[in-house]
């Protein structure tokens, strides 16, 4: 019984770690007033609405949802044939962009951010807003390999055999069958890279920070020259797009064995 | 079919690689040759820099003020990874125990947090440690305090933001090999009577002793790549080479130094990696 209470009690700690900045931010944000204060005093989601009304706050929600949107896009593109190829017949070649692909991530951020810094000075496009797009892109490409890695590990092969026995070819088998049951790893490798690219800092601001401002590095200005509310109200609602886009993933897509849990089934 | 054919049929497999190929060449390997190149390059005061060879962006690491810089790094990374692994391998265990159902909010939670920038966890984190919002606020209230008090910039708030930002990483690395741990396993310590703390103690940890070293430098290498909370909760002290490297690069702008720094930390970590990879194959039975 001692057992139990211990597990609930340790679980409870860890929660209330991941918890507690959150909680404190998220009430600093409904201040009534321009203050930083915990307890907030007053209620008000004002600082909520100052997102989308002010407009220096909103243009920096646009710039990171549209720089995101096409990171994620272009990372999909990037992972996918690797994936794929690698699926049909294991090559040296497909292993070494692999690895390539997975690199950047595995390696510090601020690696990634300075390469981007030197090649974008260098060729004349620093500051330009397809920069931070392919930047963010190369970097979060081994999302969307991981999870379509998994996702062509999970077609039976028996199935294409057997299509390409009734005499369906390649391209047949690639839109009737391997694109359809891959889909759902497409879409959970895009939400990994937008989510992630959303909350990006350092490549973001050593390719594009002198001519635009994502949320991040807006915050981190605002950080400098003295607090806003806006800034607890608009990292609370980050919070909620992870929260809800994970939670979408979890909904339609089996999470735990996204994660590398073997599935229901295997289980012994 | 002829031999010409099949590798012509080999050639075209490969095909689709051709984009992922280009793309990863030009915005990965080239950035990072560049970045190699400057490296050996002369600083121009005021302006970028020069192509002139020369190796005195290296010969700066000589200083007593960068190698203080680079053992507190590792001091701090590694200070990090340890208390994510001792929190982190009970939690990720007791996790993996839970039905799947139960597990899921927890991955989510995960997830949520990993993926935060750390822009908002820095801002958080100095909030929830600051005179007017944080917790001391707390604790003066229920009588702990005499008052409330300032706990941001100082070291225990670096440590407490970079272990708040490594954790979820740390658990979703020994999440894969505790969900696929054999459950016999605790269950025979339980039978010859080992508590479960014992069990997990004597049996489980012992059983994963590779993942968890590996898991360790994985962190550990994690760690070493925070660029702002030192800068957010630490004072000038608390500066790690990342945030160094991004000092330099950005308001010094010294781009030879700041890539002459990204490069020792590159071998750095991949040496770590390197070793992780070697582990695990000696873990491996042959």
């Amino acid at each position: 019984m001692s057992e139990r209470i211990f597990t609930r009690f340790f679980l409870f700690l860890v929660a209330l770690f991941l918890a507690g900045p959150l909680v404190v931010i998220a009430g600093v944000s409904v201040n009534e007033k321009r203050s930083l204060t915990f307890p907030p005093e007053g209620f008000s989601f004002h600082w909520y609405a100052q997102i989308f009304t002010d407009a220096g706050w909103r243009g920096a929600l646009t710039t990171s949802v549209l720089i995101a949107l096409g990171a994620a896009t272009l990372s999909v593109l990037i992972a996918l044939p690797i994936a794929y190829v690698l699926w049909r017949r294991v090559s040296m070649v497909g292993r070494l962009i692999q690895t390539l692909g997975i690199s950047p991530f595995v390696l510090p951020p601020v690696i990634t951010a300075l390469g981007a810094l030197s090649f974008w000075a260098t060729v004349g496009s620093y500051g330009a807003w397809y920069s931070v797009v392919i930047s963010h892109a190369i970097f979060f490409t081994s999302l969307p390999l991981v999870t379509l890695s998994l996702g062509f590990s999970t077609i039976d092969r028996e199935v294409t055999e057997a299509a390409r026995t009734m005499g369906a070819d390649e391209r047949i088998i690639l839109s009737t069958i391997v694109l359809p049951m891959i889909a759902p790893y497409i879409v959970s490798g895009f939400a990994f890279a937008f989510v992630l690219s959303l909350n990006e800092y350092i490549v973001a601001y050593m390719t594009v920070g002198f001519t635009m401002e994502t949320v991040p590095i807006k915050i981190f200005n605002a950080l400098r020259y003295g607090y806003t509310p806006t800034m607890a109200s608009v990292s609370i609602l980050f919070v909620g797009v992870a929260v809800a886009v994970f939670g979408l993933v979890a909904r339609f897509g089996d999470l735990p064995r996204l994660l590398g849990a073997w599935s229901e089934g295997d289980e012994t | 079919m002829s031999a010409a054919a099949t590798v012509g049929k080999r050639g075209r497999d490969q095909l689709p690689l051709v984009f992922p190929a280009l793309m990863l060449f030009a915005f990965f390997v080239v950035p990072f040759g560049l970045m190699i190149a400057v490296s050996f390059f002369e600083r121009v005061q005021g302006g970028f820099y020069v192509p002139v060879f020369t190796t005195a962006n290296y010969a700066r690491f000589l200083s007593l003020f960068f190698g203080e810089i680079l053992l507190f790094s590792l001091a701090l990374s590694a200070l990090v990874s340890a208390i994510c692994l001792t929190v982190g391998a009970p939690f990720t265990y007791l996790l993996t125990k839970l039905p799947r159902r139960r597990q899921v909010p927890w991955l989510v939670a995960m997830l949520a947090v990993l993926s935060l920038s750390e822009v908002i966890i820095g801002f958080a984190w100095s909030t929830l440690l600051s005179r007017t919002a944080g917790v001391s606020n707390l604790l003066a209230a229920i009588g702990l305090m005499d008052g409330p008090d300032a706990w941001s910039p100082s070291f225990g708030a670096v440590l407490a933001g970079m272990v708040y930002q490594a954790l979820p990483y740390a658990v979703l690395v020994l999440y894969p090999s505790f969900s696929r741990l054999d459950p016999s396993l605790a269950e025979a310590a339980r039978t010859l009577g080992a508590s479960p703390a014992r069990s997990f103690l004597t049996v489980i940890l012992p059983a994963m002793r590779t993942t968890l070293i590996a898991t360790f430098i994985i962190v550990f290498v994690f760690a070493l790549g925070a660029y702002l909370l030192p800068q957010l909760l630490g004072r000038p002290q608390h500066w790690t080479l990342s945030v160094l490297i991004t000092d330099q690069a950005i308001y010094q702008s010294n781009m030879p130094f700041a890539a002459a720094m990204a490069v020792f930390l590159v071998i750095a970590s991949l040496l770590l990696v390197l070793l992780t990879t070697v582990l695990g194959h000696k873990g491996k039975p042959a």
